[in-house]
């Protein structure tokens, strides 16, 4: 026994020399599913939001059919999205709302990402009601009336409060702070994904109910329930900068897009596609409607975009 | 034995039962009298005292950043772990390759046959119809992603789990030493195993293939263990007197043996394996999962559901064809067996090559049926029409609201104002006496590691979840499982029904329960119920139909109607059967209803969504370490002593 187990010892030995004595970075390995069959692969990352399947949803129609790429797509969460893009096992995020402490740590101190540029959409996230009940209270759309309103907001998950309904967990978000220091009689409810959120508002817009929500722009829903922003204190430089004492609003935020550093460089006409990319909040909007309101798949939307604005696109191609 | 205990427990003799309880409860109250007037005046009643937690966020916070920033430098990473990372992704490159290059054709000719060969004609038109389903439903690539990765996760998990469970089976001390922490490992819910190798493994692939692997091993460690333990005695020794060494022993008699429970290890472990292969798509795992993943995110049901039909249509495929071939094992080979094995290897091989020459690799397109649209449709109109305003019942939503109002808030607001001392106190009476002291003592511990965790409101919070979700299933579960126990076409009515929800990964469960509960707890709580309901009918139904017939006959013979028959003779006599079912609803419910998180249910699963989602894993690993904790007490305070016995083996 000892004897016939000698050569498979030996034989693993060698095998584990051959394979494990240099050094494996696991941040440059890149996805199993990419490059499939020879095609040179893009990844994207694509956010949960509509906005951001229609960027990459564009994005991806222009590489496969004008440049010929084959683009695969993950859905990662904002922050982990950062880190594997760090890695590498995401090419490109197109659409970021800004995270400070992942810019510093990955573009400055690492430079494993660098910037894309500007996406040319300006984002603004905000407390929303919507319009049919601010029709009916004009003054609900200041912070400072919202007190007197609270118990129209409430819903049996807020208890005795009103319910400030928040988004998904990965979202920028200030609301349980700003709901305590604004002194607010309010409960902020999360629904845990944008799903669940957006269900939930359908549901409330279509019995006509009133309702505070957590809501950015642009997004595909404000289209279909209009709504009104809520006027929080007003946003100065450096107010949110203390996330326990945020009493102010939420600023404008010009989307960036952001490339893995290596991929910027050896990515060729895709990254060049990809750094000329921009567009505006209506190009976006229409696509995202038509996705997630006329129910078309994002590659059907994509080319219906594709094929009535060559104008704007033709500039991107290298 | 049966007997013995069938009279202990059916005759109300106080004699019997209630002393060792009286004694027992005696013995806490006492202790009670001398611990919590000391512990109240020194950290106060009311919620778990501050002074006895320990933040674990600073030191986990700084670890996770360590991480980051030297996961491209230090060694541990470059020559210990990013080889495992790397081996993985070659692992399941490969395979995802091979799959593509045998084409649609090919992959579906082959599974078929081979589950024409293991286990029967009809689990293979099965197989075959199931692989065609997933193309039509345009689902081939993504199937062929998740496919990939289980067959390599399952692979790992087989070659671990059954070295483990070889250990546990030739040595009584790795045994011993083994068999607590596979019992934890098995209550612990999917969720709480994706925070700790996405801190080290980051987001992708290598991270979801090890926690599948994590997850999915114990059941064949357990059930090899169980097998090689349970080879019967006289057979080995007639083998030992044969003059055979050890290894002999092991390999011609102890392993052949044990055939029938590797079989069933494997195909446990292949179930947990698609089921966790599902829910790693939050970590990055791609495939089907991913792809429900972003339909739920555009609140896309239609498209939710063609990616989970494949899902359910795998899970139910592999199901039977592991199942069929344990169940044909120990049937005399039939004929030519070899010659027909080879047939249908060369059968395989020519429709692979036919599709390649044919140049039709991929599903074509044209094939593909879109459900996405009437699928949409038809839950537009449900929750139009069932949503809110039915006359007289009310709406799901009225209902959801109404379960929230009045039974959700008062359980939290009624745990959350219960002093903690007495919370320990509860779960230390209810788990002595089902269990033994020592269960008692791991129930009270898990549950102050929770306090001392610094989570006892959200904790607490998710229990209440947990405990309306398991009253209702229990309700239920008994109502349907005594139906069908009573009544055999009840029964086969409900067969194919139970096991398809059984076989369903618990992430489906989320899509359709947004749909009708709108958002927030009473979405999770019914998740879980569906989830949990066909164990519960499944067990409570064989434990009344083993109840012994001449027991009932005798009742019968006396004059007893059918409900006094069920009342006095069979629902006693079943008791260990329903307190299982009990343990198992328990566990089952506590899984969902963290993944509930993802649809309002806040509490401790919305904490490990926010840890994975904001990158925060001390807030993640803190709920995860807490999830696990209140798993653990749970299946603790709900788990009768017979099952040790009976399982130990």
């Amino acid at each position: 026994m000892r004897i016939r187990t000698m050569p498979a010892v030996a034989a693993g030995c060698a095998l584990l020399l051959l394979t494990g004595c240099g050094a494996a970075d696991m941040t440059k390995q890149s996805s199993p599913f990419a490059n499939a069959r020879g095609a040179r692969t893009v990844t994207l990352s694509v956010q949960s939001w509509v906005g951001a399947q229609a960027n990459v949803a564009v994005a991806q129609y222009l590489l496969e059919h004008e440049l010929g790429y084959r683009v695969d797509t993950v859905q990662v969460d904002e922050v982990p999205a950062w880190d594997a893009l760090s890695q590498g096992r995401v090419d490109a995020i197109l659409e970021d709302w800004g995270h400070p402490e992942q810019e510093q740590r990955y573009v400055e101190d690492k430079k494993t990402i660098v910037g894309g540029g500007d996406l040319g959409v300006t984002g603004h996230i905000g407390w929303f009601v919507p319009t049919y009940f601010a029709k009916r209270h004009p003054d609900v759309t200041n912070w400072k009336n919202l007190n007197k309103y609270a118990d129209q907001f409430r819903t049996p998950e807020s208890g005795g409060k009103g319910q400030l309904l928040d988004g998904s967990p990965s979202y920028v978000t200030n609301d349980k702070a700003l709901v305590k220091n604004l002194k607010l009689d309010y409960s902020v409810v999360f629904a845990g994904s944008e799903a669940a959120q957006i269900t939930q508002i359908q549901q409330f817009a279509k019995e006509k109910k009133p309702f505070l929500t957590y809501w950015y722009t642009p997004q595909w829903l404000s289209e279909q329930v209009p709504m009104t922003e809520v006027k929080l204190p007003p946003y100065k430089e450096g107010c949110d900068a203390d996330p326990d004492k945020v009493a102010c609003a939420y600023p404008h935020t010009p989307l960036q897009k952001y490339l893995n550093a290596d991929f910027a460089r050896g990515g060729g006409k895709a990254a060049e596609l990809l750094r000329n990319f921009e567009w505006t909040t209506e190009d976006q909007n229409e696509v995202s409607l038509m996705i997630a309101e006329q129910k078309l798949s994002p590659d059907e939307a994509a080319k219906k975009w594709v094929d009535s604005h060559r104008s704007v696109w033709e500039k991107w191609l290298p | 034995m049966a007997a013995l205990t069938a009279s202990a427990t059916e005759a109300p003799a106080p004699g019997v039962l209630r002393k060792p309880a009286v004694r027992k409860l005696g013995v806490l109250l006492l202790l009670a009298a001398v611990l919590v007037p000391f512990a109240v005046s020194r950290w106060g009643s009311g919620a778990w005292p501050g002074a006895l937690t320990v933040d674990l966020s600073g030191p986990l916070g700084t670890a996770s950043d360590w991480i980051v920033d030297n996961r491209d430098s230090h060694p541990l990473f470059l020559y210990f772990l990013g080889h495992v990372s790397n081996v993985v992704v070659i692992a399941v490159r490969a395979v995802y390759l091979a799959l593509l290059a045998v084409g649609w054709a090919g992959v579906t000719a082959v599974a078929a046959l081979t589950a024409w060969r293991v286990a029967g004609i009809r689990p293979a038109l099965g197989t075959a119809a199931a692989f065609l389903a997933c193309g039509l439903l345009g689902m081939w690539v993504p199937t062929m992603q998740t496919l990939a990765l289980m067959v390599v996760a399952v692979a790992a998990s087989v070659v671990v789990g059954a070295l483990l469970g070889l250990g546990a089976g030739l040595s009584d001390r790795v045994h011993r030493g083994l068999r607590p922490v596979l019992d934890t490992m098995q209550v612990l819910p999917a969720f709480a195993y994706l925070l700790p190798v996405v801190l080290v493994f980051g987001i992708g692939v290598p991270a979801a293939v090890l926690a599948t692997v994590v997850y999915a091993a114990p059941p064949m460690a357990r059930l090899t263990a169980l097998g090689l333990r349970g080879a019967d005695k006289e057979v080995l020794e007639a083998v030992e007197s044969l003059g055979t060494t050890a290894r002999q022993r092991l390999l011609t008699a102890r392993i052949p043996l044990a055939r029938k429970e590797l079989l069933l290890g494997l195909n446990q472990t292949i179930m947990m394996a698609l089921s966790m292969a599902v829910i790693a798509s939050v970590i990055g795992a791609g495939g089907l999962g991913d792809r429900v993943y972003q339909a739920l995110a555009s609140v896309d049901v239609g498209a939710a559901l063609a990616a989970g039909i494949p899902i359910v249509l795998l899970a139910v495929v592999l199901d039977r064809v592991t199942g069929a071939a344990g169940a044909r094992l120990g049937d005399a080979p039939a004929p030519h067996a070899r010659l027909l094995g080879v047939c249908a290897l060369a059968a395989a091989v020519v429709v692979a090559a036919a599709g390649r020459i044919a140049g039709r690799l991929e599903w074509p397109e044209s094939w593909v049926v879109g459900i996405a649209e009437p699928v949409n449709r038809a839950v537009d109109w449900m929750t139009a029409h069932l949503y809110s305003g039915v006359p007289v019942v009310g709406g799901t939503a009225d209902w959801a609201g109404r379960f929230t109002t009045w039974v959700l808030d008062p359980l939290r607001d009624g745990l959350q104002w219960l002093p903690w001392w007495s919370v320990l106190l509860i779960v230390a009476a209810l788990a002595w006496l089902i269990g033994t002291w020592r269960t008692a003592l791991t129930a009270v511990l898990a549950m102050a590691a929770i306090g001392v965790l610094g989570v006892w409101g959200p904790s607490l919070d998710t229990l209440s979840q947990v405990l309306a979700a398991v009253s209702v299933t229990l309700v239920i579960g008994f109502a349907l499982g005594i139906a069908a126990a009573r009544s055999d076409r009840v029964e086969r009515l409900l067969r194919p029904v139970l096991d398809v929800f059984q076989t369903m990964p618990q992430f489906v469960y989320l899509i359709p329960v947004v749909a009708l509960f709108g958002v927030g707890r009473a979405p999770a709580v019914a998740a879980a119920v569906v989830y949990a309901l066909p164990a519960v009918v499944r067990i409570t139904a064989q434990g009344l139909r083993q109840v012994d017939p001449a027991a009932l006959e005798s009742a019968r013979s006396l004059g007893a109607t059918g409900a006094q028959q069920l009342r006095q003779v069979q629902l006693p006599l079943a008791r260990p059967a329903l307190l299982l079912a009990v343990n198992q609803g328990v566990v089952l419910v506590l899984a969902v209803v963290i993944i509930g998180g993802l649809v309002g249910g806040g509490a401790l699963g919305y904490d490990v969504v926010f840890g994975l989602a904001q990158g925060d894993l001390a807030t993640g690993l803190v709920a995860g370490a807490a999830i696990d904790c209140l798993g653990l007490m749970l299946d603790r305070v709900t788990q009768p002593t017979g099952r040790r016995a009976t399982k130990g083996a």
